[in-house]
């Protein structure tokens, strides 16, 4: 498809701006001409071929829409329209962000409660909605860690992070000046509790754990683990992108999480707009009230109001409130669903899951044959083994059969990994034929190896060179003749 | 309403073929004393038309004003039509992140086509594909000088948004590096001796904004002379991203990078969020800055295509070296900002230009009120700062006519007492600013 530079032609434009009710004056006048720019090179295109140019792109994406999206740690669940809706009216969209408080008392009342839920449903003292994704929010989360033991005047510089953590564990961890030390899963797929009580020692300042971790299995010894953590004066920081295995059914305050990070566009179903905006809300245990970022929310009454005054507080990790309308659309789900349809959530998405399990099983191999919880991770080793065949040619298979793959080559410990994370919006229908699919592919692998390792072969595009595009980077279009 | 489809006759079936007699079967990994017995704490479920209800009773509860005078790093202007007819394809945003490049072109081409206009706008040669938001761009920019340097200090102009630098501070702190803060002179642009005095082999960066927070337009090619003379990098953000269209952009003056809010591209206000971090640099720095990048390659036939690259430089690959740990990005945001672009095209230098009339508009009759005087005398684009003789009874008047004041900056800046930061966008009507005189006078 050609760029929208490509179609550009001089004079076209696909938006007017208002005549000046006010007298034009000379712009060199008010700006001094060497502050102002020579050339404009932007694309010029009517409005219908800015419509057509822009459409025909969206009909190169996939989203959840249009097809199954088993996309593991991602929680590609089914975004209720309603809450788009909500979410554009006039009421939300329009205030900017230093309208005096009496002007957002909706907005605020809302951020509260919001901030009110988050902390039942999770079982911690306070939340922060700041953090805009949640890679950000694991930043927060790690900054609070770090700012409680300067305040203690204790001095811990390492940060324990399980082998098969999400890579956002040790990079938010390293930019908080920790380093970082790897535990050791063991052969159940949990924490190896030998290695962890060799590890743990009062130079620890945190482990940061995924529970259900990214096998999708829940760390049984979740009190021990807690114990010997706290019993060194260390915090256990939870990575809460698997939030949607247990809404309703425990809580990680209850389990001994000090902080836990969320992601809104997983867990409460606000799309991921290819990328985002997500947001990524912070739970704190009562040790770590006093270091949340700032401004909070105070109720005085009936009335809300912003507040500076913690002089504890990490500071700001972003400018204004966090990705505000974003929070709107998971505040509307969570009113939508309630006690028992959040919890039927979890258990819906952990029936899929399993089911999924169960039906791929003899067909792939399951390096951790247990009970699951949200997802399931399949390893392509046999496939690898019998015909060459690897976990990113099924992936590419996939998308032929119509669907979206799972997350692939993730979690790092498992060799070719395939991680299927069906949520609770799929109908068993789905599922079923999902399922069929990844039979036929495993078949097809076996008979024909080499139309596999050819997928896809519906899309626009065949599997592009990733080599070139690392080697000869071209990221910015540039006019050539 | 819950969203899952299962009827109970499928959840039977299921169950049999799980083996499992019972959900909670599936639950027996949590350790019974830790299983939650009661119903959480949150109102009871809401059907479909009684979301809407009693989501539009929050709506109400908010006084939308019938002006907006304030600025300050969020910006309210004109959104065409278009921009939200293709961000609301579900094509695009219920879409995860590309990580499969075959089925995500439409976005990829469309984040090429960003990187590529901010790039220009910037008058630097490459962009990423979005960051956070305008401050957490410029704090991760300065993280990323620090370690490309080895060196620990950030030198941050006084007049960069109150803000940003505070998220600065926080970013700066968590890597154990320190600011130091320049004081502007009375032009209201940076005081460059105060900045040369400063610059020494423990400086990593120097961060300025231009159009900077008192609306004021930096003079970036000198400030670049000085930077660069003692090996030190220029980071420059600015405000209103509509100023590009008019202004000279740092990459053209020195800035090895150039970060800032894009939100005035086609994203509405939405009381602080979500926004775009806009985030381009000089073409050497490819390799290490943070964030996602699309670039075009080619697909086993010859055809062009667009994949996410140079991976190793991010979290997922490089773990606890990676310069960032940003993940999740504002790509919808993006994608708005390139739509509003490519309507806007060459009218986005007529739309700045239109910001600057009403600008000096509402400036000179303000002015000419008894005892208001303006503070800076350098050029502004569509914000200024003015000095009245009671800043708080100012806004107190205009907002018992529904209208949000300018923003009163001796809460940031103790000595500029009863300064008041104005910004006028082309949404604000002669009639307006009439009124607005009318009611001051």
């Amino acid at each position: 498809m050609k760029l929208i530079f490509e179609i550009s032609k001089p004079g076209r434009s696909a938006a007017n701006v208002t005549a000046s009710d006010v007298p034009a004056i000379s712009i060199e006048e008010a700006i001094d001409k060497k502050y102002l720019r020579s050339d404009l090179d932007l694309p010029e295109v009517a409005e219908i071929d800015l419509v057509r140019h822009y459409t025909n792109l969206s009909r190169r994406n996939f989203g959840v829409d249009l097809g199954f999206y088993p996309l593991g740690s991602c929680t590609m669940k089914y975004n209720p329209k309603v809450n788009e809706n909500i979410a554009a009216t006039p009421g939300f969209i329009g205030l900017h962000p230093y309208a005096p408080d009496e002007f957002a008392q909706g907005n605020l009342q809302l951020i509260y409660e919001m901030q009110k839920y988050l902390s039942d449903i999770f079982g911690m003292a306070e939340f922060t909605l700041q953090p805009a994704a949640g890679a950000h929010g694991e930043l927060t989360g790690m900054m609070m860690i770090k700012k409680c033991f300067e305040v203690k005047g204790e001095k811990r510089h390492l940060v324990l992070i399980p082998d098969a953590a999400h890579g956002t564990n040790p990079a938010s961890g390293a930019l908080c000046g920790f380093d970082t030390v790897t535990l050791r899963s063991n052969s159940d797929g949990g924490v190896d509790i030998e290695h962890l009580k060799s590890l743990m020692t009062e130079d620890v300042a945190a482990l940061m754990l995924t529970n259900p971790n990214t096998l999708g299995l829940f760390e049984r010894n979740i009190e021990q683990v807690a114990q010997i953590i706290h019993g060194k004066g260390g915090l256990l920081y939870g990575d809460g992108a698997n939030a949607n295995a247990f809404l309703g059914k425990t809580r990680p305050g209850d389990l001994g999480f000090d902080v836990i990070q969320l992601n809104l566009h997983k867990t409460f179903s606000t799309p991921h707009g290819g990328g985002g905006p997500g947001s990524g809300p912070v739970g704190v245990s009562a040790k770590l009230v006093d270091y949340l970022p700032v401004p909070r929310i105070i109720k005085n009454g009936q009335d809300y109001n912003w507040s500076d005054n913690f002089p504890h507080s990490i500071g700001r990790v972003r400018a204004f409130y966090g990705n505000f309308n974003v929070v709107v659309k998971a505040y509307a789900y969570i009113r939508s669903l309630g006690s028992e349809g959040l919890t039927r959530v979890s258990e819906m998405a952990v029936l899929n899951a399993n089911y999924i399990k169960e039906k791929l099983k003899p067909y792939f191999d399951l390096p951790y044959d247990r009970v699951c919880m949200h997802e399931c991770v399949f390893s392509g080793k046999r496939q690898v083994a019998e015909a060459g065949v690897h976990t990113t040619d099924i992936a590419k298979r996939l998308i032929d059969f119509g669907y979206h793959p799972p997350t692939i080559y993730f979690p790092l410990i498992v060799p070719e990994a395939i991680m299927i994370e069906p949520t609770e919006t799929e109908s068993k229908e789905t599922l079923d034929t999902f399922c069929e699919a990844m039979i036929a592919i495993a078949r097809e692998a076996k008979e024909n190896p080499q139309r596999v390792k050819d997928a896809p072969l519906s899309t626009p595009v065949s599997r592009l060179d990733e080599v070139l595009a690392a080697r000869k980077p071209d990221v910015v279009w540039k006019k050539t003749g | 309403m819950d969203y899952c489809p299962h009827t109970n006759d499928d959840i039977t079936q299921m169950q049999a073929a799980i083996g499992i007699s019972s959900i909670d079967e599936l639950f027996a990994d949590i350790p019974k004393k830790f299983r939650l017995k009661r119903m959480l704490d949150i109102p009871a479920a809401l059907s479909e038309q009684q979301t809407i209800t009693a989501m539009s009773d929050l709506a109400r509860k908010n006084k939308l004003p019938q002006l907006t005078l304030t600025g300050a790093g969020a910006y309210s202007h004109f959104i065409p039509a278009v921009v939200g007819h293709i961000i609301g394809r579900a094509e695009f945003y219920t879409a995860y992140t590309p990580y499969q490049a075959e089925i995500s072109q439409g976005i990829m081409q469309a984040i090429y086509e960003y990187q590529t206009m901010i790039a220009h706008l910037t008058g630097t040669e490459i962009a990423n594909a979005s960051m956070y938001d305008g401050a957490s761009a410029m704090a991760e920019a300065a993280v990323l000088c620090a370690k490309m340097s080895n060196r620990t200090k950030i030198i941050v102009a006084r007049s960069v948004h109150p803000e940003y630098r505070q998220v600065l501070n926080t970013y700066s702190w968590a890597n154990g590096y320190a600011v130091v803060e320049i004081a502007y002179a009375a032009s209201g642009q940076i005081d460059l001796n105060a900045l040369q005095n400063q610059l020494d082999d423990h400086v990593a960066a120097v961060l300025v904004q231009s159009p900077n927070f008192f609306g004021v337009i930096e003079d970036i090619a000198p400030i670049a002379d000085v930077v660069h003379k003692k090996g030190v990098l220029l980071v420059v953000g600015f405000t209103d991203a509509t100023s590009l269209g008019i202004l000279q952009p740092a990459g053209a003056s020195g800035a090895d990078f150039v970060v800032g809010e894009g939100q005035s591209f086609g994203n509405p206000l939405n009381y602080g969020g979500p926004y775009l971090g806009v985030f381009a640099a000089r073409e050497k720095f490819l390799r290490r800055i943070p964030g996602r990048l699309v670039g075009a390659t080619l697909d086993k036939n010859g055809q062009r295509g667009f994949v996410l690259t140079l991976q190793t430089r991010e979290q997922h690959i490089r773990r606890e070296k990676a310069t960032s740990n940003i993940c999740s990005n504002e790509a919808l945001c993006a994608l708005a900002a390139g739509v509003y672009l490519a309507a806007l095209g060459k009218n986005l230098k007529k739309l700045a230009a239109l910001n600057v009339y009403k600008t000096q508009y509402l400036k000179n009759k303000l002015m000419r009120l008894s005892g208001w005087h303006e503070v800076f005398a350098a050029p502004v684009y569509n914000e200024f700062v003015l000095r009245c003789p009671n800043a708080r009874q100012v806004n107190e008047k205009l907002q018992a006519a529904g209208i949000i004041g300018g923003y009163e900056l001796h809460k940031d800046y103790p000595e500029l007492k009863n300064t008041i930061l104005f910004c006028v966008t082309e949404m604000i009507s002669k009639e307006g600013m009439d009124k607005v005189v009318m009611i001051l006078k």
